[in-house]
């Protein structure tokens, strides 16, 4: 025979639950206030402390560096422009590079996922070719595109396209072989023609293949399109680090890279934001 | 024990059908062994056995995705040719299309099949109705859960009409209460359909819930071992009907001819 309970606890009662949530909330805001305050307090102490060390000498300022320096280094690039031509020139350059690479090598790594995905006699044959591409770190390939193509944007933008490439082939080659399958042959029973087929199964997931690795696959572009810059170019973000490496200009080093990261950052967070537009319909982890 | 002979062709016919294939690493497999099975017009058959016997093989005869090595396999009298407009197809994996949402997937085949858009999420609309996903029209598939899945999967089964409903194991992902109700909602979209039916599965209690005969296969090569006929009244709910004397009666004897199969498996 099933037993009634007796009333709740008094402490579970609206009232007493609303104190308790106000002050689990209260304690939430304090301990986000403090991961704040430390936060910033490490960027103090860190680059204080570089400071610090390189007007007393602890390191010596033309390796290393300092804040001001490279703070200085900054301005001047944006007022007076580099040694190649004005700061965002060289910017705009290296996302070009980064653009065109990556829609080659996203479009390529489709094509040819879906080809190799469907054919099983070319998947058997070149997947082994493909494998080896794939574990030799690909940015060696950046001299030989530079001596192939040139100091032009085309060496950049190869290199971009090889890296992105990898990445979405992947992606797309799994994708035929393995989730469609079912999807396809759920779309021919319902009554799908070839070319319906192609424009509602197999065109959406060649999108989601590529949107799966977006993140990345840009990252890889931008790598692609700077380290190409260090091997030889005229213009670009790289080749401000490069040119500053080359006359000892640690803050020169130092900006540049400040330069890249708020470009990656920048790039990061549209990203993100186009993703969640277009990714409406895929879950967080995938 | 066979049904009465009716006057109508048989929607399904197996005559004595084997079906021979090359796994990938070269070995000669027999899936079917001189399988002979049919299925009437607005029947509701199960088919039953141990795991990997080819119970799905049967299904993938019927859509033509395998032809026999020997006998023939008949749709609506005729041999099977290509994939016919009147089969519907429910798979046991998710088979909806996660970028289109919940609407978009259930009016899928009247739009593949030359119906307006506006007809066709007309028809959506209604049948979304009826499967209990009115309010989730907007959804993507990835924000349901797994029996809203299915009931999408359903709905865009249901919306083309087919006469002959081939499943194959649809619900052994689904957990235990959700697989309880899914097996009533499509006993209720059958009635009104009144297409056959030819539902795969492993679950022995499930197939005698649903069906008007249980084939056993053998384990591979499968052939039929034993057909059953499920004498139980409809309408039938599927959560009381396991209590049935007759059910547990039933349960017992396929269970005992089940259990010699999958014990050689």
């Amino acid at each position: 025979m099933a037993t009634t309970f007796e009333q709740p606890n008094a402490s579970l009662v609206d009232p007493a639950l609303a104190e308790v949530e106000k002050a689990a909330q209260r304690r939430l805001r304090q301990r986000r206030a403090l991961i704040i305050g430390l936060r910033v307090l490490v960027l103090v102490v860190w680059l204080g402390g570089w400071e610090l060390a390189g007007r007393l000498k602890w390191i010596d300022p033309f390796f290393f560096s300092m804040p001001s320096l490279i703070f200085t280094q900054i301005i001047d690039w944006f007022v007076n422009g580099t040694s190649q031509g004005p700061l965002l020139v060289q910017v705009w350059v290296t996302l070009e590079e980064t653009a065109i690479g990556f829609a080659i090598g996203a479009v390529g790594g489709v094509i040819c996922g879906v080809i190799l995905g469907r054919n099983k006699l070319l998947s058997d044959v070149f997947s082994l070719y493909i494998q080896i591409a794939n574990s030799i770190p690909r940015v060696v390939l950046g001299s030989v595109f530079v001596i192939a193509l040139g100091l032009g944007m085309a060496s950049k933008v190869a290199l971009a396209v090889v890296m992105v490439f990898f990445v979405v082939f992947g992606n797309a080659f799994q994708g035929v072989r393995e989730a469609d399958r079912y999807m396809i042959a759920n779309a021919q029973i319902l009554g799908a023609s070839k070319r319906q087929l192609t424009t509602a199964v197999v065109i959406p997931s060649a999108l989601s293949w590529i949107l799966a690795s977006l993140h990345v696959s840009f990252g890889f572009a931008l790598v692609g399109a700077v380290v190409g810059e260090f091997l030889g170019s005229k213009q670009g973000i790289g080749l401000l680090i490069s040119t500053a490496q080359g006359a000892f200009n640690s803050s020169g080093v130092f900006a540049a890279m400040i330069v890249l990261a708020v470009v990656a950052l920048t790039m990061d967070f549209l990203l993100t934001r186009l993703e969640k537009r277009l990714l409406k319909w895929r879950p967080a982890a995938f | 024990m066979n049904h009465a002979a009716t006057h109508d062709v048989p929607v399904i016919e197996f005559d004595s059908v084997s079906c021979r294939f090359i796994s990938p690493d070269g070995k000669a497999t027999v899936a079917l062994r001189d399988f002979s099975m049919s299925v009437a017009k607005g029947e509701f058959i199960a088919i039953v056995g141990p795991t990997g016997c080819g119970k799905s093989t049967t299904l993938s005869m019927i859509t033509g995705l395998l032809k026999p090595t020997t006998g023939s396999v008949r749709v609506m009298g005729n041999p099977v040719a290509g994939i016919d407009p009147r089969i519907g197809f429910v798979f046991q994996a998710d088979a909806v299309f996660p970028w289109r949402t919940v609407l978009e997937n259930v009016a899928a085949g009247p739009m593949f099949r030359g119906r307006s858009k506006a007809a066709a999420y007309e028809e959506a609309k209604e049948w979304l109705r009826r499967v209990g996903l009115e309010k989730f029209g907007n959804h993507y598939p990835h924000q349901l859960s797994g029996g809203m899945r299915k009931r999408v999967a359903l709905a865009q089964t249901f919306i083309n009409k087919p006469e002959i409903l081939l499943m194959d194991e649809p619900f052994s992902a689904l957990d235990m209460q959700t697989r309880t109700l899914m097996q009533d909602e499509l006993l209720q979209l059958w009635s009104a359909n009144k297409g056959s039916v030819v539902f795969v599965t492993h679950d022995l209690e499930e197939a005698i819930a649903l069906a008007d005969r249980v084939f056993v296969l053998t384990a591979r090569p499968a052939t039929l071992k034993k057909v059953y006929e499920i004498d139980l009244p409809r309408p039938r709910v599927t959560s009381e009907i396991r209590y049935e004397p007759r059910f547990i009666e039933l349960s017992r004897d396929i269970w005992h001819d089940l259990r010699e199969e999958v014990q050689i498996a």
